[in-house]
């Protein structure tokens, strides 16, 4: 019998004890083996029959196996015990066994009861496993590896990166997690809010998803953002200020916070408000939170209580007479609130009643009307507003301008400086200002003055005549003269050569101008009283022409408090009509061929847009002027478009100047340059009353179908004129012009809508020929005055072409297609 | 506008010779012929360029031309105006200094003492026209002396050395007559 305990054949059968069919002895086996197969099978076959019929029911199994093992044997594999068997992961080891294996894989449930077999490296990892399993439970009792070992340790948890491994972050996770309950459960009190929310959370999920939320939170806490980035909690302050807010800011913040709570652990409600989820956390908030984060921002705090005022509210509020401290305090914060609109705004409430507050507030602390302070807020941003509404509360600094007739600026400079005058240069744009700082003599009564050898003058004022720049020996207007610092300074760039026209329309002041003019030596003046828009009528033909138009006074609110209250649209809107109009007649006094100038400067120290941009751009369309740049390097540049206005973008070249940001008066500066004498008429079936009214200047119109083109040919001499005439002739088109006999200094005779094309000196024709001008202008050039025909001749004589305007060019044809069209014509003749 | 007569002309010249000589000079200058005008009873100094242009202006628009020397008074006389210290100045035979106190004074219309008198020309006759100038050679305005150079200096601190005709101090003071 075998005894071997490791062949599967013989332990089974061997277990089953003597009572069983004995088998044959080893030397049975070995007989066996030696015999051949044949006998084998045979010997094993009824040895196994013979275990069948012995074997009791229960081992059913056994027997399946048996049964199994039979067929195996039947099918003629060897059963060799000292086979041995292959094990492993190799080819040979997934071959078919034979059947003692096989049968020893099934039969091997019964012998589970004892510890198993297990190989070295088997060994170790199971040894690994049992290690795992215990290591959680150890160190929970140890100090967590990460945390502060300082006081701080119970409250502060350092936040994670997201990005490490899960692994190990669940398990320091874990760690946490016990570590927090264990904490958290001594520490109950401190941690009323979200401490409890964690608790809940913790006590509810413990078992299965723990480990799950705790990722979860963790993953928030993992999140480095130093508590700035909130989970919302109905701080919608807070939200964008997170993300705007720099570290050294958020740790001011978080600071600030600390500094706040009483005896909350709000730092511990700042870590788990960043750890907190989203979700349904909200509802847990304390109003001690709210209250919290509100006192962050006393603003939003107050805007909180402050509740932008029903109606019955501001009706208390007109009745009480509050506080400017309040008010003021009431703008700072509204603008801060508007500027950060998103952030920081209430919940309902629109940004139109933020607006109106605001207005209302600016009105009652500066004492202005609601109308100035609407276009005031339309022309800057909230930020400027109220740096604009301070600086018009103070006085600019006293500004004076030497007289470089009689003195020298450091000459100037010592002598009052003598006389105990603090002063300074103006700037490096000016070489004749001075800004006095203090004086113990009254500045505007020293010998110096007296005699002529400054005057007093706003930096503002410099700005105009330094665009302008006169030259020497020109002939100069200054429309709007008084109370002549301008016109004095112009002077004294010409040196007292040439002639200044000095014109008002307010006789009481003129006699300022005529002292003024008198006390700084002024010799080349012109004083007279005439209203602007009827000085073309007068005297024209200017080089260069100063206008400083009479306006609302808004940028000069530091010098008149007045105009805070009494300016208003219609104000507005008749400054705006009678700038318009002046600028036009300014516009026909400019003598377009003057050698040297041909130059306007328009000027306001208003800061209206109406005022100013939209002027000049009414300007730019109605006659032939352009806009150049003003040779002022400072100054903001003006608008474009405004509001509902669209301007031509030339208008950057205007310098606007504010006080708050130039410390001098508001002002506005223009300079154009006049292309033309000629005036154009008003668009195709319009009669337009200015130009007709104005036309009565020097300039001598041609009838133009397209309106400036710059040098006429009417101009021309007559003999010129027949040989252009001939021109048009051949012309087809031009064949039933009238011809066009221009008479010096007159409209020639054209009646009928269809003009000729007046071919121009160099022979271009012009198509599409539109002939309003004569027609209109045919009246008005009989009252064309004879005194102006001189001037016309001296432009006839004098105009030379100087390059086509811009607007032009389209209907333009060259010499060669000319000529081709002409030989076409002819042709068809 | 229109030309000075005769009469009118002497009276001006007359006056304006007993402030400072060689009054020819102020009419031919080397830069063009200068001339005089009468506007509204005020004599104004012009060159000519600006006489042309003047002529367009219409006679109750026009308010001033060039430089207003004076204006004679509604029984002929003439009254020199301080706006013509500038070109006066230059022509001065007799010259006042007033002392830094006293210049003030004289600058409010009052007339130079003794004791602010600082320096005085030579041979200054009496009730002869002066110019005043201030201790920094700058014009103050026109006086007539009304003590000669010796009395001067033998006469009391308190007496009238200058009387006062114009000072630049009208240009605040009177601004209005002006014009």
């Amino acid at each position: 019998m075998c005894k071997r305990s490791d062949h599967h054949c013989c332990r089974a059968l061997w277990n089953h004890g003597p009572s069983i069919y004995s088998l044959p002895s080893g030397e049975g086996h070995a007989d066996a083996g030696a015999a051949g197969g044949q006998v084998v099978r045979h010997w094993i076959f009824n040895h196994l029959q013979q275990l069948l019929r012995t074997v009791s029911g229960s081992d059913a199994q056994f027997v399946q196996q048996l049964n199994f093992g039979l067929r195996v044997g039947v099918m003629g594999r060897k059963l060799d015990p000292t086979n041995k068997v292959k094990r492993g992961p190799g080819k040979k080891a997934r071959k078919q066994q034979g059947a003692d294996v096989e049968l020893a894989n099934f039969i091997d449930t019964e012998e589970d009861a004892g510890p198993k077999r297990l190989s070295s490296r088997a060994r170790k990892r199971a040894a690994k496993r049992v290690e795992n399993l215990k290591k959680p439970e150890n160190v929970a009792e140890k100090q967590p590896k990460k945390g502060y070992s300082d006081d701080n340790s119970k409250w502060l948890k350092p936040t994670k990166r997201k990005r490490k491994m899960d692994e190990p972050e669940s398990e320091d996770d874990s760690e946490e997690m016990w570590e927090d309950e264990e904490e958290e459960e001594e520490e109950q009190v401190l941690l009323p809010k979200k401490g409890g929310k964690k608790q809940e959370k913790k006590s509810a999920d413990l078992e299965l998803k723990n480990l799950e939320e705790e990722e979860e939170d963790d993953d928030d806490e993992m999140v480095d953002d130093y508590g700035a980035e909130d989970d919302g909690s109905g701080q919608e302050e807070e939200d964008s200020d997170g993300d705007d807010l720099l570290p050294i800011e958020r740790a001011a913040k978080k600071e600030k916070k600390l500094k706040e709570s009483m005896g909350l652990s709000s730092d511990d409600d700042n870590e788990e408000d960043e750890e907190e989820d989203d979700d349904g956390d909200e509802k847990h908030e304390s109003d001690s939170d709210m209250d919290e984060e509100e006192t962050i921002q006393t603003n939003v705090d107050d805007f909180d209580t402050f509740r932008l005022p029903s109606a019955e509210e501001s009706e208390k509020e007109g009745a009480l007479s509050l506080d400017l401290k309040t008010v003021h305090q009431r703008i700072k914060d509204n603008i801060d609130v508007l500027c950060n609109f998103s952030a920081k705004r209430e919940e309902g409430k629109a940004r139109v009643d933020y607006l109106s507050l605001l207005k209302k507030d600016l009105c009652t602390y500066y004492s202005y009307n609601e109308f100035l302070i609407e276009k005031l807020m339309d022309l800057f941003p909230l930020s400027e507003l109220v740096d604009f509404l301070e600086a018009n509360e103070i006085q600019r600094p006293v500004t004076i301008r030497t007289n470089t007739l009689k003195t020298r600026r450091r000459d100037l400079a010592q002598a009052l400086i003598n006389r105990g005058v603090n002063l300074d240069p103006l700037g490096k744009w000016s070489k004749v200002g001075l800004v006095i700082y203090d004086s113990s003599v009254p500045i505007g009564a020293t010998p110096e003055y007296l005699a002529g050898h400054y005057m007093l003058q706003g930096a503002s004022s410099f700005l105009p005549v330094m665009a302008l720049s006169p030259q020497e020996g020109e002939l100069v207007l200054d429309m709007s003269s008084a109370p002549g610092g301008k016109t004095s300074y112009m002077a004294q760039l010409m040196r007292n050569t040439g002639v200044i026209v000095a014109n008002d329309a307010n006789a009481e002041r003129l006699k300022s101008v005529v002292g003024n003019l008198h006390r700084l030596g002024v010799t080349n003046s012109v004083v007279s009283n005439y209203d602007g828009r009827q000085f073309p009528k007068v005297m024209g033909g200017f080089d260069r022409v100063l206008l400083d138009a009479p306006c609302s006074g808004t940028g000069v609110i530091a010098k008149d408090p007045a105009v805070k209250t009494s300016k208003d649209e219609p104000d507005i809107l008749r400054s705006a009509h009678l700038q318009k109009e002046l600028l036009l007649s300014a516009i026909d006094s400019v003598n377009a061929t003057s050698s040297t100038g041909g130059y306007l400067v328009y000027c306001t120290c208003s800061i209206m847009v109406e005022e100013n941009e939209w002027v000049v751009d009414y300007a730019l369309k109605k006659r032939n002027i352009k806009l150049v740049p003003t040779g002022l390097d400072f100054g903001k540049e003006g608008f474009t478009s405004f509001k509902k206005f669209r301007f031509h973008p030339s208008l950057q070249l205007t310098r606007r100047f504010y006080p708050h940001s130039h410390n001098m008066d508001g002002f506005f500066v223009a300079k154009f340059k006049k292309f033309s004498n000629v005036i154009p008429s008003a668009s195709v079936g319009k009669e337009d009353e200015t130009t007709e009214a104005s036309e009565a200047a020097e300039v001598t119109d041609s009838p133009k179908d397209k309106p400036s083109k710059s040098k006429a040919a009417n101009h021309t001499a007559p003999a010129k004129t027949d040989a252009l005439k001939q021109n048009t002739k051949t012309n087809g088109a031009a064949a039933k012009k009238p011809a066009n006999i221009k008479i010096k200094g007159q409209q020639g005779s054209q009646t009928g809508p269809k003009k000729a094309k007046i071919a121009k000196m160099d022979g271009e024709t012009v198509k599409g020929a539109q002939a309003k001008n004569p027609a209109k202008k045919t009246p008005v050039q009989t009252t064309v005055s004879k005194t102006v025909k001189k001037d016309g001749s001296r432009f006839e004589k004098k105009q030379t072409k100087k390059g086509k305007s811009p607007l032009k060019m389209k209907n333009r044809m060259g010499k060669n297609k000319f000529k081709k069209m002409k030989h076409k014509f002819q042709k068809n003749k | 506008m229109r030309p000075l007569t005769e009469e009118e002309t002497k009276t001006m010249f007359e006056k304006l010779s007993n402030i400072g000589e060689n009054i020819k000079l102020l009419v031919d200058r080397p830069d063009g012929t200068y001339c005089f005008r009468l506007h509204q009873d005020r004599v104004y100094y012009m060159s000519e360029k600006i006489l042309k242009l003047a002529t367009n202006f219409s006679r109750d628009k026009l308010i001033s031309v060039g430089t207003c020397f004076g204006k004679f008074t509604k029984t002929k006389k003439f009254r020199l105006h301080i706006t013509a210290l500038d070109f006066l100045a230059p022509y001065a035979k007799f010259k006042v200094w007033v002392k830094p106190g006293a210049e003030q004074s004289f600058l409010y219309g009052n007339h130079v003492l003794k004791s602010g008198l600082g320096r005085i020309t030579e041979n200054t006759m009496q009730y002869q026209g002066v110019v005043v100038y201030s201790m920094a050679d700058v014009p103050l305005g026109f006086g007539v002396a009304a003590k000669s150079t010796q009395e001067c200096r033998r006469v009391d601190p308190m007496s009238i050395v200058v009387f006062h005709q114009a000072d630049v101090g009208e240009f605040i003071r009177s601004e209005d007559t002006l014009t």
